[in-house]
């Protein structure tokens, strides 16, 4: 990869779905180290954008490049540097998590070898001996999403998209999962999306703010932080907010337009 | 090589995750031998042949292979794998092939159960084992050719008993052509050449030749080009629903 290349970047992206336009004009680039939150109310485009890097959608117009290979030209490249984690995390509910894990790894090219080095690294890291033989469909759904990290993880990807990776999770669990995330970091472009802000304020280095389709905010959470409207102490506050709350609601429900 | 051969590994194991494989296996064994030989009478011809077994072969592939197929791609959509599916650096076509073998391979295993008939058959009288032979080939492309039709209509929903009704629906109209009812509602208005081209496409009429013991090279390429057209067709669809 030639030097000063972004591991993931956006060139005005655009997709629409007939004649909702869900994605308008996003651009942005991830480089190795970055941990970038992925902010915005539900249906925003956030997994709409998360899909098109990972190449399971094509954009109606725009680029997608995971380590400078196009996710639409030249998708199979792209893949090989890219873990996903979908929203929901889906997995077959009939298999085990060990035949599942083997199933991903191998089907990423990992010889039967390196598999088995490399699922017991991650049964370590991501915390899965006790369930390792046990059917998918009969985990809780903390299990089942670090089952979800451990896939997209396996062959040790440079870009990693994680589509919600806390949804569901106990406080205990979220805590882990952004320990693990932040353990992750250093080596990787990591692109969460969350709709907890104290999420981004926890693990990311930078946040991007996307309402109806549009990037409104690409910042740092401190400037994110500072950028929330000054409070009227005349006015009661009947319902507490952070003030990274406060941000979020001025730039997704004023700039938006709404 | 090496991941066409997981695909067809863990979709075959998928089959038997569930109790679904055996009662399905156990239908066919039962509902084929039953109309063998109680509706058309097999021990009354008095005839060391398997023709009545074969000749509801259509009619029940008709609606079992689409009960075998309607999974593959519907259930994907439904559990949302096929984003994990489609997203790993390999190619569509080995998962539309190697899921498509998977449910071949179940045919093949529901056939070979069926083969006691074989041996009675062999044990009451001496049967053209060629015959027979080819004419268990022929019902193995014929379902074969069923699966390919469900894995096409499995594609376009995340219902799966859409994707049973609709490969039925599609299934039918190949086991039909050949007959009236497909072919007077083409015959006005298209020219006898459509016509022709319409009939040869019928399901019964290629397996028939078959267990009459014709096996013609015609049959084997009218089957293996119906499969490999219906999964480039599934391809496409997987592509096309990318970008819608």
């Amino acid at each position: 990869m030639p030097n000063g290349q972004a591991l993931v970047e956006t060139r005005a992206l655009i997709k629409k779905f007939g004649p909702v336009t869900a994605v308008d004009g996003v651009s942005f680039r991830v480089d190795r180290g970055e941990v970038i939150g992925f902010l915005g109310p539900n249906g925003a485009g956030k997994s709409t954008t998360m899909k098109i890097i990972a190449g399971f959608l094509e954009p109606t117009s725009g680029q997608a490049f995971v380590a400078g290979h196009d996710s639409r030209r030249d998708p199979i490249a792209a893949r090989r540097h890219l873990g996903y984690l979908p929203e929901g995390a889906p997995a077959y509910p009939d298999m085990t998590v060990a035949d599942f894990l083997g199933f991903v790894s191998g089907m990423r090219g990992l010889t039967p070898r390196e598999t088995s080095r490399r699922l017991a690294e991650l049964v370590e890291s991501i915390d899965l001996a006790e369930v390792w033989n046990r059917r998918i469909e009969a985990l809780s759904k903390g299990y089942k999403r670090r089952v979800g990290i451990a896939q997209a993880l396996v062959h040790d990807p440079d870009v990693l998209i994680l589509d919600e990776p806390t949804d569901g999770l106990d406080p205990n669990q979220k805590h882990e999962m952004r320990g693990l995330i932040r353990t992750l970091a250093p080596s990787k472009a990591i692109i969460v999306s969350t709709h907890i802000l104290e999420e981004v304020e926890a693990i990311c280095t930078r946040a991007i703010v996307i309402a109806r389709g549009r990037k409104l905010a690409d910042t740092t959470p401190a400037q994110l932080l500072a950028s929330a409207p000054p409070r009227d102490p005349a006015i009661p506050q009947l319902v507490k907010t952070t003030p990274l709350e406060d941000a979020f609601r001025h730039i997704t429900l004023e700039q938006a337009g709404v | 090589m090496r991941s066409l051969l997981m695909i067809v590994r863990r979709e075959f194991a998928a089959y038997f995750a569930t109790p679904l494989a055996a009662v399905f296996l156990a239908v066919f064994v039962a509902v084929s031998s039953g109309m063998t030989f109680f509706v058309s009478s097999f021990f009354e011809r008095a005839q060391a042949d398997l023709s009545t077994f074969f000749t509801w072969q259509p009619w029940l592939f008709l609606v079992l292979m689409p009960a075998v197929g309607m999974r593959l791609w519907a259930e994907e959509r439904r559990l949302g794998t096929i984003e994990l599916l489609m997203t790993l650096p390999v190619s569509p076509w080995k998962f539309v092939f190697g899921k498509w073998l998977a449910a071949f391979g179940f045919a093949g295993l529901a056939l070979v159960l069926t083969m006691p008939l074989w041996i009675t058959v062999n044990v009451l009288g001496s049967p053209d084992n060629g015959v027979v032979f080819a004419s268990y080939l022929g019902a193995w492309l014929m379902a074969g050719a069923f699966l390919a039709i469900a894995s096409c209509v499995s594609a376009l929903t995340k219902n799966q008993v859409l994707a049973f009704i609709g490969a039925v629906i599609v299934g039918f109209l190949f086991v039909m052509a050949g007959f009236d009812l497909v072919l007077s509602a083409v015959r006005p208005w298209a020219p006898d050449a459509v016509t022709q081209v319409i009939a040869s496409m019928s399901f019964i009429g290629h397996f028939q030749r078959i267990t009459d013991g014709v096996f013609e090279a015609s049959a084997l390429v009218f089957f293996l080009s119906l499969i490999a057209f219906a999964l480039w067709l599934n391809v496409q669809i997987l592509d096309a629903r990318k970008a819608a």
